[in-house]
């Protein structure tokens, strides 16, 4: 860190006049999907925190200056998604010369064709749902007369979202000299890159690190007939362009909720097709049955489990959309549905192709990029290729555009010469929902399964919101907070909330994970009232220990906070890859990833 | 549950709300639900009232298996309500003798769901109780020492299922339809499980002959008209025997005789309803009656025309009164009450919904106040429901007019360019005192009536 940033010390001159300070750039709003993904070291940065801002502000200033060795460049990212923004975004502020390649429009999925414009739809059903519930609102003392809206201008506003946070990203890395070159990137050899239109990669460049964040696009199975009108995938859908009377959603991962949370607020009736026996089946199963009762049973959808749509067939010469269903175990067929649309929500599948892995001897697992726990990609013997990382869905350990950024910040520590690990255990996901439903760390099936290996005990408690005075007074009193823990020595192992707000509830609880704080600890920080966060002020002020006495006969685990997280870490990382494997060609949301694909924001 | 149960909240959590976990500490049973039998020997364990709309349970796990000991306060079962997850715990000791609904099934409240004994030898006894109840779950159970049980009947049998009228002569059983394919939009299905209509006998009205949800409504609709003419076809009356007017008789025959020194004279008028209709449609889910629509439509039309609002009483002099009351006729228990809506032009249509079902709930438990039923100012009297398509009211004394409204019925129109058109139609006759209301005063109100009904947006405001 010293060295790249005496590199840069003759730059201040220069930086004023080029670009904007530090504190403009982040009063630009361009945090938009991130998530800063210091929280191990946090310690640490703390220490040198004032310093290191000082000469930041003159380093940030200008887009580094290319270290030793004769490359074009220090850092050159593929894909300016949100992994790679916030990847650019940090290694300019360590003095590093960033080069971002982008074939498509900046952005990436979040911003263009998932969690952004999504929200925007969200927040449109969010209200009309509002609006349509006579009896909240008569109980509110609120008389509406029937509301209504105008589908164009909806998708307008998700459209406008869209573009007006893509323009955000795209300033944000201008204004610090990011270069964005424009072009499919192909890596043809160690430390090496050509880009330009696809099949036809005329530029060539140098650069000391590689990171790949080309992310993923939507999965659909084989025998589903994609038209774009009557079958389509969540990129069609965010258009908006038709709001079909009987719409059925493959998949009921956060994808599908989602959506259906869409439709139904603006008049569709919604059936679900679910691979799996469950609905929801990334979801903790409590939350999961909880959700169907919120989200599901009173609304207009009804759902078929344990079933393939083993062929679709798009609507033409006036007959509906053909969904054959067949028995995910048997393979026999059990019914055909005839309706207007059908949306394919099964989960997202790397965009790893035509990168050049072959000249660097990497083989993709099922398209996704081997990497090891510092997002260094392996190649087919299991050796680290030095220089080269890979962030994001496109490695699939998270399919989450916070989780992207984050292994992107931590990838640019990694080569400024700081060790770190992501602890993947301390990231939140969210379904958008109304009611909301967040989680972070393991479910209770995975703590059980966790604390019957390792050999310790876990506790479960829960809170309400029909307890806490906020969500009351909003009359949403649907939900609960769940906190999975250790009793012996407090360690939050996860916590699911299901209830208003509860993508903005979480962060209490993931921070908490992040930084190692245990439940005795947590639990006196105070919560203003009356407010939801006081929901987790509850949970955590609920969740008893074993009594002091009782631990000292036990054998106490010693805890220094990384170690055990990295061992869960280890441990969820196995549980995918074996999942991975045993994947049905058709239902590629497994259990976790299931949830947290590109989940958002 | 520590946190659950916080004191400050406490207050605020309805049981439904309680989320339970298995294991809680004693001290907290007194707020679970104890659903078990204590007179009898062999006790049945209930289902249990989780919450105040909670009409069926469904039995998510039973913790217990058959045979297992249990002691008083143990869960027994774990029950989904229509809110949440409970466990239901037993009252007493002794062992679980038969379970009478398994797991992943439904029952309604109050229905027995297993069988409790207190010593191990009762167990066989039980079991055979138990398989009376699945062989035949409507019969009441064998009487043997459980004597106590005639208390509280059996579950009720759940209702057959409504056969639908449709085209098809006799809708065959699902069953019978093995492969055949039903065709329905998720909303249909859940009103058609919720309304007890058979999907099979309903043809759809959507795309590609799709059960949309209005086809289940038409069809729940048309349901209890087939069964009402049977109780219908003999009124119990004790035939050839003189009665005595009741009270209400009494005064209703005193009122119209007095009608009779009140010169009247009737102009009739037809609506075309297909607006009001759509709005009603519209807005009946929020409880709006079409008698508030019609009292509300009137009310905003004798604002205009006050006269029409006006009364004579000693015919001598009459007075336009101050405020516009919608008295509507209904019939209750034999006699005729005319409930007042009060000011019926300024309150919305909602208040005046609900308004209107509180005085017919009063006027059915006869606790209406004078007030109620005698400041009526302009009358309705509205028979469209039996489908009569016009007739002709008595004025009651003491008011100006009185209005008689008929069904609103499909009718062939001319339209205004030259063709025939179909068109809902109501027709209206309004009795009105020829000593203050003259032939142009009722017809002009009745023009501004017919503008308002054509035209309903103002109604809702």
């Amino acid at each position: 860190m010293n060295t790249a940033a005496a590199a840069s010390v003759s730059a201040p001159a220069v930086a004023s006049a080029r670009g904007p300070t530090r504190s403009a750039r982040r009063a630009g709003g361009i945090r938009v999907c991130g998530l800063r993904g210091d929280a191990l070291e946090c310690r640490s940065l703390r220490i040198s925190q004032a310093a290191v801002r000082r000469a930041v502000v003159a380093r940030a200033a200008e887009n580094g200056v290319a270290g030793s060795g004769g490359f074009d460049y220090d850092l050159v990212i593929i894909g300016a998604g949100v992994g790679g923004h916030g990847a650019a975004l940090h290694a300019v502020e360590e003095g590093l010369k960033t080069a971002i390649i982008e074939g498509d429009i900046v952005g990436g999925t979040c911003v263009n064709r998932g969690c952004v414009p999504s929200k925007a739809l969200l927040a449109v059903s969010g209200r009309m749902r509002e609006l349509h519930d006579d009896h909240h609102m008569k109980s509110l003392g609120l008389q509406v007369s029937s509301p209504g809206y105008d589908r164009q201008a909806v998708a307008d506003h998700a459209n406008n979202l869209a573009s007006k946070i893509r323009s955000n990203l795209t300033n944000s890395m201008k204004a610090l000299g990011v270069d964005i070159l424009t072009g499919f990137g192909t890596i043809v050899g160690k430390q090496k890159v050509r880009y330009g239109k696809v099949g036809f990669p005329d530029k060539e460049i140098t650069a000391r690190n590689i990171i790949i964040a080309t992310g993923s696009v939507p999965f659909v199975p084989k025998g589903i007939e994609v038209d774009g009108k009557t079958v389509f995938t969540s990129d069609h859908a965010l258009k908006l362009e038709s709001v079909p009377d009987w719409i059925a959603i493959v998949g009921s991962g956060y994808i599908g909720l989602e959506f259906s949370d869409v439709y139904t607020a603006l008049g569709s009736e919604v059936t679900f097709v679910e691979a799996l026996d469950q609905l929801m089946p990334g979801f903790d199963p409590e939350i999961a049955k909880l959700a169907q009762r919120v989200l599901i049973n009173p609304r207009k959808i009804d759902y078929h489990t344990g079933v393939f749509a083993s062929k679709i067939t798009p609507a033409k010469d006036g007959k509906p959309v053909l969904i054959e269903l067949i028995d995910a175990k048997t393979k026999d067929h059990k019914e055909t549905l005839e309706v207007d649309a059908a949306l394919i929500a099964t989960g997202r599948a790397p965009f790893t192709k035509g990168l050049g892995l072959e000249n660097i001897n990497v083989v993709t697992q099922r398209g996704f990029i081997p990497v090891d726990e510092r997002m260094q990609v392996m190649d087919a013997d299991g050796n680290v290729v030095p220089n080269l990382y890979c962030i994001g869905d496109a490695n699939g350990k998270l399919m989450l555009a916070h989780a992207a950024s984050a292994q992107g910040i931590s990838v640019v520590e990694q080569i400024s010469g700081r060790d770190h690990i992501l602890n993947h255990l301390s990231i939140p996901a969210a379904c958008f929902t109304h009611p909301e439903i967040s989680m972070v760390g393991l479910t209770e099936p995975q703590a059980r399964e966790k604390a019957g290996k390792e050999g310790f005990e876990i506790s479960v408690v829960k809170t309400s919101f029909k307890a806490n005075t906020k969500a009351l007074a909003e009359n949403e009193g649907d939900g609960i907070a769940k906190l999975i823990y250790r009793p012996d020595t407090g360690e939050i192992l996860g916590v699911h909330i299901l209830g208003l707000h509860a993508a903005d509830l979480i962060h209490e609880a993931s921070n908490a994970i992040a930084l190692g704080t245990r439940v005795q600890d947590i639990k006196y920080a105070v919560h203003a009232h009356p407010t939801l966060s006081e929901v987790l002020d509850e949970l955590f002020k609920a969740a008893k220990l074993q009594p002091r006495e009782e631990l000292k006969h036990k054998p106490k685990p010693s805890r220094p906070p990384p170690q055990p997280l990295l061992k869960v870490l280890t441990f969820i990382t196995s549980l995918l890859s074996t999942q991975k494997q045993n994947r049905q060609p058709y239902f590629t949301e497994e259990p976790l990833t299931n949830l947290r694909k590109g989940s958002s924001h | 549950m520590a946190g659950l149960l916080h004191l400050q909240s406490a207050a605020l959590l309805s049981p439904a709300s309680l989320l339970r976990r298995r294991g809680v500490a004693p001290g907290q049973g007194g707020r679970r639900r104890r659903a078990c039998r204590v007179e009898a020997k062999i006790r049945e364990i209930f289902m249990p009232a989780l919450s105040s709309t909670m009409t069926e349970g469904k039995i998510v796990s039973w913790t217990a298996a058959e045979g297992d000991r249990l002691a008083k306060g143990d869960p027994v079962v774990v029950v989904e309500s229509d809110k949440a997850d409970m466990d239901v715990e037993t009252f007493h000791d002794g062992f679980l003798a038969a379970v009478l609904v398994p797991a992943g099934e439904s029952a309604p409240v109050g229905s027995a769901i297993a069988l409790l004994v207190e010593s191990e030898e009762e167990i066989p006894a039980a079991q055979s109780k138990a398989a009376s109840f699945s062989s035949s779950s409507s019969a009441p159970p064998p009487p043997q020492e459980t004597a106590a049980q005639a208390a509280t009947p059996p579950p009720p049998p759940p209702p057959p299922p409504v056969p639908v009228a449709v085209s098809a002569p006799a809708p065959p059983s699902p069953a019978t339809h093995g492969g055949a394919r039903v065709v329905a939009s998720p909303y249909a299905r859940k009103l058609a499980k919720d309304l007890k209509v058979d999907l099979f006998a309903i043809t759809g009205s959507g795309p590609g002959g799709r059960i949309v949800a209005k086809d289940v409504e038409a069809a729940a609709a048309a349901a209890p008209k087939k069964t009402t003419p049977v109780p219908a076809a003999r009124p119990n009356v004790p035939l050839g025997s003189t009665m005595p007017f009741t009270t209400i008789q009494g005064a209703v025959s005193k009122n119209m005789v007095e009608s009779l020194t009140v010169p009247t004279f009737r102009v009739g008028y037809t609506f075309t309803t297909d607006a009001l209709d759509a709005l009603y449609k519209k807005i009946k889910g929020k409880g709006v009656t079409m008698t508030a629509l019609l009292a509300k439509a009137a009310a905003m039309a004798l604002v205009q025309h006050p006269v029409v609002n006006s009364s004579c009483r000693d015919g001598k002099s009459f007075t336009y009164n101050s405020s516009i009351n919608i008295a509507v006729a209904v019939v209750i228990d034999g006699g005729l009450i005319t409930p007042v809506l009060p000011d019926a032009d300024k309150i919305d249509i909602y208040s005046l919904s609900r308004k209107w079902k509180e005085l017919v709930d009063k006027a059915r438990a006869k606790q209406l106040q004078p007030h109620e039923y005698n400041s009526g100012t302009f009358t309705i009297s509205n028979l469209g429901m039996f489908g009569v398509d016009r007739f002709d009211a008595i004025l009651p004394p003491g008011t100006g007019a009185i209005m008689a409204v008929g069904a609103s019925q499909l009718t062939l129109v001319g339209t205004k360019d030259g063709r025939i058109g179909i068109k809902n139609q109501m027709q209206v006759n309004v009795t009105a005192d020829h000593r203050v209301i003259y032939g142009a005063d009722l017809a002009a109100f009745l023009q501004t009536l017919s503008k308002i009904i054509e035209d309903p947006k103002n109604l809702t405001f």
